[in-house]
């Protein structure tokens, strides 16, 4: 097993280099550099003004030289500074990464645990109505826009109802701490993570349903029939164990984007996260902010393949055997 | 205009002029919106909008103006122009300190004006290109002489176009590197406390400050809201108190005017006056035509954008310079909306219904429909135009690089024709890879020699007729179509007093405010 995770590793620091090369010169293919658009934000730059930021950011080298330059630093672990920001990247990223482990890691949670539940409910109920409306109320959260789900929770929960905050990671300037802070955080926590949650879900649903009613159809299910095992052991040991694999290649890819993936959620609730920081730094074409994001969540991918692969040997030993 | 607008605003003035001689209350917080986040914090660094709004609180500038631009005390306490306009001396105020605690003396202003701005502000660079030196010779005294007769530099002294920085924090050191830039520290109302990236800024008030009494407010929050939608829902909640003016869309404006306790007001944008117009790329046919271009503005409706896209705030732009900054003039010829005239113009010119490419501002929704509704007047008049969305980078550099037919754009005036108007207009500022110049192109001598005279002429009579003359030239000549002098309204809880008390708006008059009990 050492061994194999040893040589995964190596695989993804290789991947991990042609990613971050590929990026570099995806984001400068991208019209604008962060120059133009600091100086557009001055409102008076002149000529003089944008030379002295390119200057100052090295953008006036050619572009192999900055690619180097960028490389030299991530070899040693330094992701540079955000040219807007003017703070190490390292410290911004580090800084929204818990808000975004946080949103992303309850939400993932939720849908995991709902849609695998659920999933393996409408299987056992096949063609019956609660197999109907499992689907349905599944279908429906996954096809409607995420941002709308999201500002029609605001609406009904935070607007009409006053229940719960409608954005935010906590109460701001509340004082709180210790446990009162906790509360106030997971309150805060509820609607953006419960509306991303129910957003993936279906796929779960629809993932868990299929893969058990394929599995139910095989032989040693039958044997286990005849053997006069009770439907539900039959479902839980021999038919949800063997439907798994599929559930947990989708979960390790889901796990994988957990840094970046919440985009939208994080700007509609205001949710200080990662994903809003990748957002801002592309339309600021902030290149270092980017690509230490891009860094960031592509190692997250890479350690999540790894995880499901060595998952995948515990789950199924047949794996583990060849 | 709305109905429910109106009625806000009559409220909202009716209110300011009832309470006006109530005594403020000390105390309490306020919790605004910032959007988007800013960058940083040192005014001395970056100026645009956001950083404005919040360090507005924390630096100070030696004047401040009231909304006909006419100067304030700040960091000065009196002033003087002299006759032949050559000399500014200014009197500062005794018993100021900086945050930290260190007093703030004229030979911070020398630093400030002579060194730190110099470098890091091309605005500021071009102001003291006009000053032959800056002395202080005392203490509390700082005297400006001019190479010759400079008028709008009694305009240059707000606290974002020449901030007072503190020189025993910064001299000698690399002020883009300075670690004072993460806890600014200024001489304002307000002392910078925490700022949570991505969620909120806290300002706590100056107990030390110079004016007995003030600040009122005991804390200001500026929320990082990056969704407008959300941004209104959390007015509607009562978790923000304020709407700086830009914070929702448009047409979120009537329904958030018509709350309970909901006051509007359009004030506090008159040294910006921001006005909004469409460039048109004059280097290329047909747009080289002045027939074409004056075509293009007969064929907008310009107050369909207003009352429809804007909800009646602002007005229809008569010219380059805005109604509320000074020498403006409503000179002939106007151009209402008259598709007819546009069609007669384009036949005359022979106009062979070539394409043209134009470019939203990418700024959120309400700019996109305004796109869309001007294509559809050129369409009426027989001009194709295909609209080419792109976001803030990619518009930069397409305006930037003179790749575009049209593009539409919104420049601040920055109180004086001299330090926002010219810039547009004259053939120096033709220069490739700056999106706030001269972009279209236009050149025309005359025009030139006119804005070059009125700068330096003295005192303010003889520009105005330079100016007359000038806007009388390109209004005939339409280099760009002027579109909207824009209304950007603050929504606020009516419990919050004294938020725009001038021209700068909440960016630096929230030392004032104060919350009726």
């Amino acid at each position: 097993m050492l061994r194999f995770v040893l040589a995964r590793l190596v695989k993804a620091v290789i991947i991990l280099l042609c990613i971050t090369i590929f990026n570099f010169f995806l984001i400068h293919a991208a019209p604008g550099d962060p120059a133009a658009v600091m100086a557009g934000e001055a409102g008076d730059a002149d000529e003089a003004y944008l030379q002295q930021l390119r200057e100052r950011f090295g953008l006036d080298k050619p572009l192999p030289v900055q690619l180097l330059v960028y490389l030299s630093h991530i070899a040693t672990l330094d992701l540079g500074y955000s040219y807007r920001q003017g703070l190490p990247v390292a410290q911004l990223i580090w800084d929204r990464l818990p808000a975004t482990l946080l949103l992303s890691g309850t939400a993932f949670a939720i849908s995991l645990v709902l849609g695998v539940m659920a999933g393996a409910l409408a299987a056992s109920r096949q063609g019956r109505i609660s197999d109907s409306l499992i689907s349905a109320f599944a279908l429906l959260f996954y096809a409607t826009p995420l941002f709308w789900l999201a500002l029609m929770a605001v609406v009904l929960f935070s607007v009409q109802l006053g229940w719960l905050p409608g954005f935010g990671y906590e109460s701001v300037g509340s004082g709180y701490t210790g446990l009162a802070r906790v509360a106030d955080i997971a309150r805060h926590l509820v609607l953006p993570a419960t509306t991303l949650g129910l957003f993936f879900m279906a796929v779960y649903v629809r993932i868990t349903r299929a893969s058990m009613l394929e599995v139910g159809r095989q032989d040693f299910v039958r044997t286990a029939r005849a053997k006069g095992l009770r439907p539900g052991v039959i479902q839980r040991r021999h038919v949800l164990r063997n439907a798994i694999l599929p559930v947990v290649t989708l979960a390790g890819v889901q796990a994988g984007q957990l840094v970046g993936g919440a985009v939208l959620i994080e700007t509609v609730f205001a949710w200080p996260g990662i994903g809003r920081l990748m957002f801002e730094a592309l339309s600021q074409r902030d290149y270092n902010l980017l690509l230490g994001v891009f860094v960031v969540s592509s190692a997250m991918v890479l350690l999540f393949n790894l995880i499901t692969d060595v998952l995948y040997r515990i789950v199924d030993p047949r794996i583990r055997v060849s | 205009m709305p109905r429910t607008l109106l009625i806000a605003l009559a409220a909202t003035l009716f209110a300011s002029s009832a309470l006006a001689q109530e005594t403020p209350t000390p105390g309490g917080r306020a919790d605004l919106v910032v959007q988007p986040e800013p960058p940083g914090l040192m005014l001395g660094l970056l100026t645009n909008a956001p950083v404005q709004l919040v360090a507005g609180q924390i630096y100070e500038g030696l004047l401040r103006y009231d909304e006909n631009l006419q100067p304030l005390p700040s960091l000065a306490r009196e002033w003087d122009v002299s006759e032949d306009g050559l000399t500014y001396t200014f009197r500062l105020q005794e018993g100021v300190t900086w945050h930290d605690g260190e007093p703030f003396t004229s030979a911070d202003v020398l630093f400030s004006a002579n060194d730190f701005l110099v470098e890091t502000q091309s605005r500021h660079r071009n102001t003291m290109a006009r000053v032959e030196s800056v002395e202080a010779p005392d203490e509390h005294s700082v005297i400006f002489r001019l190479k010759e007769p400079f008028e709008p530099l009694i305009r240059s002294f707000a606290f974002w176009v020449m901030p007072m920085v503190p020189r025993h924090v910064y001299e000698g050191t690399d002020y883009a590197t300075n670690p004072a830039n993460d806890r600014p520290i200024g001489t304002g109302p307000f002392k910078f406390d925490n700022w949570n990236r991505g969620s909120s800024i806290r300002l706590v008030k100056n107990e030390d400050y110079y004016i007995e009494g003030k600040p009122y407010l005991d804390e200001l929050f500026y929320h990082v809201i990056p969704d407008g939608a959300s941004r209104a829902v959390a007015y509607e909640t009562g978790e923000v108190d304020i709407l700086p003016g830009g914070s929702v869309e448009n047409f979120d404006v009537p329904r958030l005017s018509a709350l309970d306790n909901t006051c509007v007001s359009d004030k506090g944008r008159e040294f910006d006056s921001p006005l909004s117009w469409i460039w048109i790329n004059n280097r290329t046919p047909p747009m080289d035509d002045v027939r074409f271009r004056q075509a293009i503005m007969y064929a907008m409706d310009r107050q369909f954008a207003l009352d429809v896209l804007w909800n009646g705030l602002g007005k229809v732009a008569t010219g380059p310079i805005a109604g509320t900054t000074p020498f403006h003039s409503e000179v002939e010829p106007q151009y209402p909306h008259d598709p007819d005239r546009a069609r007669a113009l384009l036949d005359e010119m022979g106009y062979d219904g070539t394409p043209l490419r134009l470019l939203p501002l990418p700024y959120g929704e309400t700019w996109q429909r305004w796109a869309e509704a001007v294509r559809q007047n050129l369409q009426e008049v027989g001009i194709p135009v295909e609209i080419e969305a792109s976001d803030v980078a990619g518009w930069n550099q397409r305006v930037s690089n003179w790749d575009y037919d049209l593009a539409f754009t919104f420049l601040f005036q920055n109180a004086d024709p001299a330090l926002g108007v010219e810039r547009n207009y004259i053939s120096s500022q033709i220069q490739q890879g700056n999106p706030w110049n001269n972009v279209e192109g236009y050149s025309n001598p005359r025009v030139d020699e006119l804005f070059a005279e009125a700068a330096t002429a003295f005192p303010a009579e003889r520009r105005q007729a330079l100016y007359d003359e000038v806007q009388a030239i390109v209004q005939e000549e339409v280099p760009v179509a002027w579109l909207l002098d824009l209304g950007f309204p603050t929504i606020y809880n009516c419990q919050f007093q004294d938020i725009i008390t001038t021209a700068n708006g909440l960016n630096d008059s929230m030392r004032d405010a104060w919350i009726r009990q």
